[in-house]
């Protein structure tokens, strides 16, 4: 395989690995944007997973797969708006509950399909532009999901600022006393976000089980519901700078996975770096579990440098995010 | 007829206590549920699950031994939980200290003595301390959400201890298995009962408990850190440093989870492994929360945490059922315990349907 290759096999696999980042996100935005803050992204995201591919199993459709999972994420969500929005329980303790109830759940329904095999879902090479070169192994041979996130940041955009549904959701997550005090239905509008984002979430999920890797696997997200959580915030709240970000992470798994491959060619390379320091790349490079911190630093990394600016993140952020909302009080 | 909330005057004291009680309520009806829709007699699964473990002194030992952990991760993190600072880390911190006291295991090993274990106590207790002071560093200076950094760490922290028992710190003569050496006898926490595994490591915890007791309700630190949970206003203006309650919360709670990570390596497990915790600096946040952040309402609820834990591997043994049904039950009660706790705020009325106003 020449270098040429290889680079753009590593652009396809950024892309794949960024999209189930880029549904979480882009459903945890909204959330966010109606001033609800749900932790159980992990948990939402592990439910639609192992439901996606039980669905996918019995049914031989990875597209029923998909609505099944979607499915799952909604009534995830569901709890969490229940719990929140009419009980005015902590949004930080009930996200962290749904997430912990969704690992146990996911674990305990999909017992029986770990090492299930199953057809993932195909991609679908559109015809003529798919035989550019370059262009088109990039652009136009994808699984349909890929093309849905896209259609969905852009939807996600136009809802958000073009249309007066979206005012108004961003009305409720700036100032709920106020949106209320106009005749909104807070509550409603959340739980509807909160759905949207649940639905968003196991969409993610199905991505992981029926495309990424077509199997299940106990605890499979690995933090990536976790990752989406701090894109939004590196986003600052906007949705196309989710798709950035996504794919700067889907890029940091890729490359990490390649220079593992890649291995002894590296090591050369790295030989003009002087000791210690070349000898420390050299370890983290030689060590699958080093190469896998690379992800979660980075995260850690670019939310310090983002959130840096207080200001910006509190110009940015809604201004109602996490405060619950009673029409009595 | 519709239910209404309304907010309460006063926080109720009846209901402070009853909620957990309603809650734990709620999972046991619950589990009836569950049990019955796996096609297993729920009355004989509850058996199996709540009274059959401690049906032995070994396995009265095992439910200290498995609370052990929770109780002292769950204490940390209610300090910071009462100051509004959220660490849910202490997986990782947990995880640390047993790689910083591990490795002082076996960096004296073969050349030990009675000084070991202290020494291995305290560098756990340094290793949480120091992965904690992370969070809490991001955010102070940087603003970094500390519920994002510190669960990303636990990912960092847990690969960490991957390496290190897959490469440097392997077992030389383990037959390529990853693991490290038995650690020495001085590196292992004395057992205390004959014919059980209970190991100096639960008075430990409880010494600990009692100290984080006093702290919270008798120093002025403990009371700037309830001032800043519960009226962040009042504690700006009264000059109470955010920043140090930040960093007091992490270092309180990442020190007690790694003192947990610690205990558990050289008491239960006497080596490294990749896996160390089943998820115990997870579930601490549900026993937090279920012991209502108070030190002796975690001692009770990570009891009752520790039995679920033995109560899925008895369901696993004698039932045939699988081990993540703890899992399935661990949330439900959390959401119980935080959906009952409504009636701590708020009365439940029957009102009228409201006219159109």
């Amino acid at each position: 395989m020449d270098g040429f290759e290889t680079t753009i096999n590593i652009l396809v696999g950024t892309i794949r690995a960024g999209t189930p980042l880029v549904f979480a996100a882009l459903g945890e935005l909204i959330t966010e944007k109606a001033g609800v803050l749900n932790l159980g992204v992990e948990g939402m995201m592990l439910v639609g997973a192992v439901s996606g591919f039980i669905v996918t199993v019995l049914t031989g459709s990875p597209y029923l797969g998909i609505l099944a999972a979607i499915a799952a994420g909604v009534l995830m969500a569901l709890i969490f708006g229940g719990l929140t929005q009419f009980l005015l329980t902590n949004q930080v303790a009930t996200g962290l509950a749904l997430t912990i109830f969704g690992v146990g759940l996911s674990a305990f329904i999909g017992l029986n399909y770990i090492g299930t095999p199953i057809q993932g879902l195909q991609p679908i090479a559109i015809p003529g532009l798919s035989e550019i070169p370059v262009i088109g192994p990039l652009l136009f041979n994808h699984d349909f999901l890929i093309y849905l996130s896209i259609a969905l940041l852009v939807l996600v955009s136009w809802f958000l600022y073009k249309t007066r549904a979206g005012l108004i959701l961003r009305a409720v997550g700036e100032s709920h006393d106020a949106a209320h005090a106009i005749g909104y239905s807070v509550v409603k509008i959340r739980l509807l976000a909160i759905m949207f984002g649940g639905g968003m979430g196991g969409l993610a999920g199905a991505y992981l089980s029926l495309v990424y890797t077509p199997q299940w696997a106990e605890n499979m997200t690995a933090g990536r519901g976790w990752i989406a959580l701090a894109l939004v915030v590196f986003a600052t709240w906007r949705p196309a700078r989710v798709l950035i970000g996504a794919y700067l992470f889907g890029g940091i798994t890729i490359l990490s996975l390649h220079v593992q491959a890649a291995g002894d060619s590296v090591s050369s390379a790295l030989s003009i770096i002087p000791n210690p320091v070349g000898e420390w790349i050299l370890a983290v490079i030689n060590s699958s579990h080093l190469l896998a911190t690379l992800p979660y630093l980075a995260t850690v990394v670019v939310l310090a440098l983002i959130s840096r600016d207080a200001t910006k993140i509190r110009l940015n952020a809604p201004a109602s995010l996490g405060r619950p909302f009673h029409p009595g009080a | 007829m519709l239910l209404r909330l309304e907010p309460r005057q006063f926080t109720s004291k009846r209901m402070q206590y009853a909620s957990p009680l309603i809650a734990a309520v709620l999972t046991l009806i619950a589990g009836v549920i569950l049990f019955s829709a796996l096609g297993t007699n729920p009355m004989v699964a509850l058996h199996t699950f709540f009274v059959r473990p401690l049906t032995s002194l070994y396995g009265v030992g095992e439910w200290a031994l498995k609370a052990t952990p929770l109780l002292l991760c769950a204490v940390g993190l209610s300090v910071g939980f009462r100051g509004n600072v959220w660490n849910i880390g202490a997986e990782g911190q947990l995880t640390m200290g047993a790689v910083c006291g591990g490795g002082i295991a076996l960096a004296f090993w073969g050349d030990e003595g009675p000084w070991l274990l202290p020494l291995m106590l305290f560098a756990g207790i340094l290793g949480g301390m120091a992965w904690g002071a992370i969070p809490s560093f991001l955010k102070n200076r940087f603003n970094a959400n500390e519920i994002l950094t510190s669960l990303m760490l636990s990912y960092v922290a847990i690969q960490i201890l991957g390496y290190l028992v897959h490469g440097p710190w392997r077992d030389p003569e383990g037959f390529n298995f990853p693991q490290t050496r038995i650690f020495g006898d001085d590196g292992i926490m004395p057992v205390l009962i004959e014919g059980t595994r209970f190991h100096l490591g639960v008075p430990i915890a409880l010494v600990f408990l009692v100290i984080v007791w006093v702290f919270m309700s008798w120093t002025f630190q403990g009371f700037k850190v309830q001032v800043a949970g519960q009226a962040p206003a009042a504690a700006a203006y009264a000059g109470y440093s955010r920043k140090r309650v930040v960093l007091l919360s992490f270092l309180i709670s990442g020190g007690l989870a790694g003192l947990a990570g610690i205990a558990e390596v050289s008491g239960t497990i006497t080596q490294l492994q990749p896996i160390i915790s089943p998820g115990y600096g997870f579930a601490a946040i549900i026993v937090a929360f279920l012991g209502r952040l108070h030190p002796f309402g975690i001692l009770l609820a990570s009891l009752l945490m520790s039995l679920m834990y033995l109560g899925g591997e008895q369901l696993q043994i004698h039932l045939n059922l699988p081990l993540a049904v703890t899992g399935v039950f661990q949330g439900l009660l959390l959401f119980f315990v935080l959906g009952s706790d409504v009636l701590v705020r708020y009365r439940i009325r029957l009102v009228a349907q409201p006219k159109e106003a």
